[in-house]
């Protein structure tokens, strides 16, 4: 099996997609995708040369190619309210979720002023106040506490008699995990228990260097749904009014006690695994063809097409969104470190 | 009788937080409608409802890390462990989510369960149903490890478990539920990370746990009759240890005799002697002994099984000889 072929067999699917009814959005709906879809790809980008500047360390896994889908996602839901759960590449939906970026970039930098306070860096971004559940270093395992959140949800609602608990939960997750048992129970309990779950793979075709297809016995993850009689969708994860429009009825069918969704984006990340990946695997030619569906461009390309944004409006945002983000860098540069006299504080909940 | 046995006085301590807070919920494999394999669950689900007392399919490392979740939003969940030997498949949720998730979300989650469950070498149930996973979780942060021993410490242990707003990993022994006694009247609550001082005496000190504390109080009898008298203290909390009620006796008694189920390489001895060592040298007049089960997997054959935990008549051997030759 050679790669090409591989790369035809994940385009093809991507073509031959029936363009499942993308969200309808209005103007002020469409600058806000825009400017978190911005605000994602620029802070990545800074990263990257935060990174290779010596000023963050570890490992650090970039969003780059998959935005349309936090974003999609993310803001078709209710921030504070819903539950969001992430994974090793997290940075962006942290801020999708509303976490500010000074948090986000301040944890990267391991100081004190960090959503998760130094302690957790790149693949560990919690926050409470913003519901974010967590980034989950391991594959798989931040799926069952995804499942927990929404346990609650239902819990309130049914067992505590609360009828305002309609919170649903996100949980991404790449396509390698998707060979996971952790996502077959979960699947499994979601659906058998009606839980307000959306599952969101990431299909972003590779599993560091292991091609999906050598690493599952079908491809179409969207399809494994079936199995528990769970929806399912594939969608465009390259176009966030496609992912958007799919989140959007998953959440209609979550809050209205008919139970979780199987959402599989097919979509692609333009950098390595990590920014330690020498990325060697991948061909020219599928990198090139995803390039070319580039979800931002994407966007723009609706929104001025629609008459709902000028580009001019487009770039003044962009500009602010760079601001924003060389404003979080200040800040993460400036920041205290933790207080060595605080090592082993937040071991136990009375800390 | 008007005793009541370990069992029905774990179930009593889990009713009675289950009606004091109703956040407070149980999950795991046949804890509802089968009552749990011990029953220590039995009528919880008609009392309270199937979504309090929720059966899960046999996903252990799922359920426990929902369990997780469910706590970081607002829950307390007690997770039943059918055979705490199954949560070796929970170890990623135990380790990476239950204990250390707090720490690494920088204080941003609480994270109150109690998994509880039987543990310990019963009566030829197999190497793989007669685990001691005390010593393999102990050394995950930012979880407590707690062991009971008695029907009234059972249910004082588990009410404090419930409460607590930290991970407590809750070990109850297969071969103990049967054991009654009279429990005290109205809401009874132990410490979690104190000790229990069962008997005192002058000459040595005698440091165990869970069922080895009845092996122990077996030994005794003989030990007494001979004119040695033990200081005999059930550790109750694995971790952390009680090192203030430790060393306090070992100040007394000079002497220690660690008497443990678990396996002699990497157990709660071997931690427990290193701390003795580094806190109590200087109170010591001879060197610290432990009694443990032999490093193999706990063979079926029911000799076979007696050779590879610690008898009573170990005991008494190795005490007499500490106090008589200081060995």
């Amino acid at each position: 099996m050679t790669t090409a072929l591989n790369q035809s067999e994940h385009a093809e699917r991507l073509s031959s997609l029936v363009s499942a009814m993308p969200a309808e959005i209005d103007r002020e709906i469409g600058l806000d995708l825009f400017r978190d879809m911005t605000l994602g790809r620029r802070f990545e980008d800074k990263c990257a040369e935060m990174y290779y500047r010596g000023k963050m360390f570890g490992f650090v896994h970039l969003y780059n190619g998959q935005e349309a889908v936090s974003t999609g996602v993310i803001c078709a839901m209710k921030r504070k309210h819903d539950w969001f759960c992430s994974t090793y590449r997290d940075h962006v939906h942290a801020l999708s979720a509303g976490v500010p970026a000074r948090e986000v970039m301040s944890e990267l930098f391991g100081k004190e002023t960090g959503c998760s306070k130094g302690r957790g860096g790149s693949m560990h971004l919690f926050s409470q106040e913003h519901h974010l559940l967590g980034g989950y270093a391991f594959i798989g395992e931040g799926i069952p506490v995804a499942l927990g959140a929404a346990f609650s949800s239902r819990y309130k609602r049914d067992a505590l008699g609360d009828e305002r608990s309609d919170a649903v939960t996100a949980a991404f997750f790449g396509d390698g995990t998707c060979n996971n048992g952790q996502f077959f129970e979960c699947l499994n309990m979601a659906q058998l228990w009606k839980l307000p779950i959306i599952f969101v793979v990431e299909n972003n075709k590779w599993a560091i260097g292991m091609a999906h297809d050598r690493a599952t016995s079908d491809p179409e993850i969207w399809r494994k749904a079936s199995a528990f009689g769970m929806a399912g969708e594939e969608v465009d994860g390259m176009d966030v009014l496609a992912v958007r429009g799919a989140t959007l009825r998953a959440l209609e069918r979550a809050r209205s006690g008919e139970g979780p969704t199987l959402i599989e984006c097919l979509t692609y990340r333009y950098r390595g695994h990590s920014l330690a990946d020498p990325d060697e695997l991948r061909e020219a030619e599928e990198k090139e063809f995803w390039a070319k569906k580039d979800p931002l461009k994407k966007l723009e390309k609706d929104l001025t097409d629609k008459k709902l944004a000028s580009q001019d409006e487009l770039r003044k945002i962009e500009k602010e969104i760079d601001l924003e983000v060389q404003d979080s860098v200040e800040f993460a540069i400036e920041a205290n470190e933790p207080d060595q006299d605080e090592l082993t504080k937040y071991i136990w909940a009375d800390d | 009788m008007s005793g009541t046995l370990l069992f029905n006085a774990l179930r009593e301590a889990i009713d009675e937080e289950m009606a004091r807070d109703s956040h407070v919920c149980v999950m795991g494999e046949d804890v509802g409608q089968y009552g749990g394999s011990y029953k220590v669950t039995k009528g919880l689900f008609e009392k309270y409802g199937e979504l309090r007392v929720l059966d899960t399919p046999i996903a252990e490392n799922s359920f426990t890390g929902m369990a997780v979740g469910a706590a970081m939003t607002g829950l307390r969940p007690i997770v039943e462990g059918m055979n705490m030997g199954f949560l070796l498949l929970a170890f990623n949720q135990i380790s990476n989510n239950m204990g250390m998730l707090r720490y690494t979300s920088g204080g941003n989650y609480k994270i109150p369960t109690v998994v509880r469950g039987p543990g310990g070498v019963g009566r030829q149930l197999g190497a793989e149903h007669s685990q001691r996973l005390e010593a393999y979780f102990h050394a995950v942060p930012g979880i407590k490890i707690v062991a009971c021993s008695t029907p009234t410490n059972a249910k004082g242990l588990m009410k404090a478990a419930i409460r607590d707003d930290n991970p407590v990993l809750f070990f109850e022994h297969v071969l103990l539920y049967n054991l009654s006694e009279e429990l005290p009247k109205g809401d009874y609550v132990c410490s979690l990370d104190q000790a229990d001082l069962v008997k005192e005496g002058k000459d040595v000190t005698i440091l165990t746990y869970s069922r080895m504390r009845h092996h122990c109080l077996k030994a005794l009898e003989t030990l007494e009759s001979n004119g040695v008298d033990v200081e005999l203290i059930d550790l109750i909390s694995l971790k952390p240890f009680d090192m203030d009620t430790i060393a306090r006796s070992i100040r007394k008694t000079h002497r220690v005799v660690i008497v443990e189920e678990c396996m002699k390489t990497g157990g709660i001895g071997a931690e427990l002697i290193a701390l003795i060592t580094e806190q109590c040298f200087d109170d010591l007049d001879a060197r610290p002994v432990r009694l443990s089960s032999q490093d193999i997997p706990t063979p079926y054959n029911g000799k076979l099984e007696n050779l590879t935990i610690i008898q009573p008549h170990q005991i008494v051997d190795v005490v007499n000889r500490i106090v008589q030759k200081g060995i």
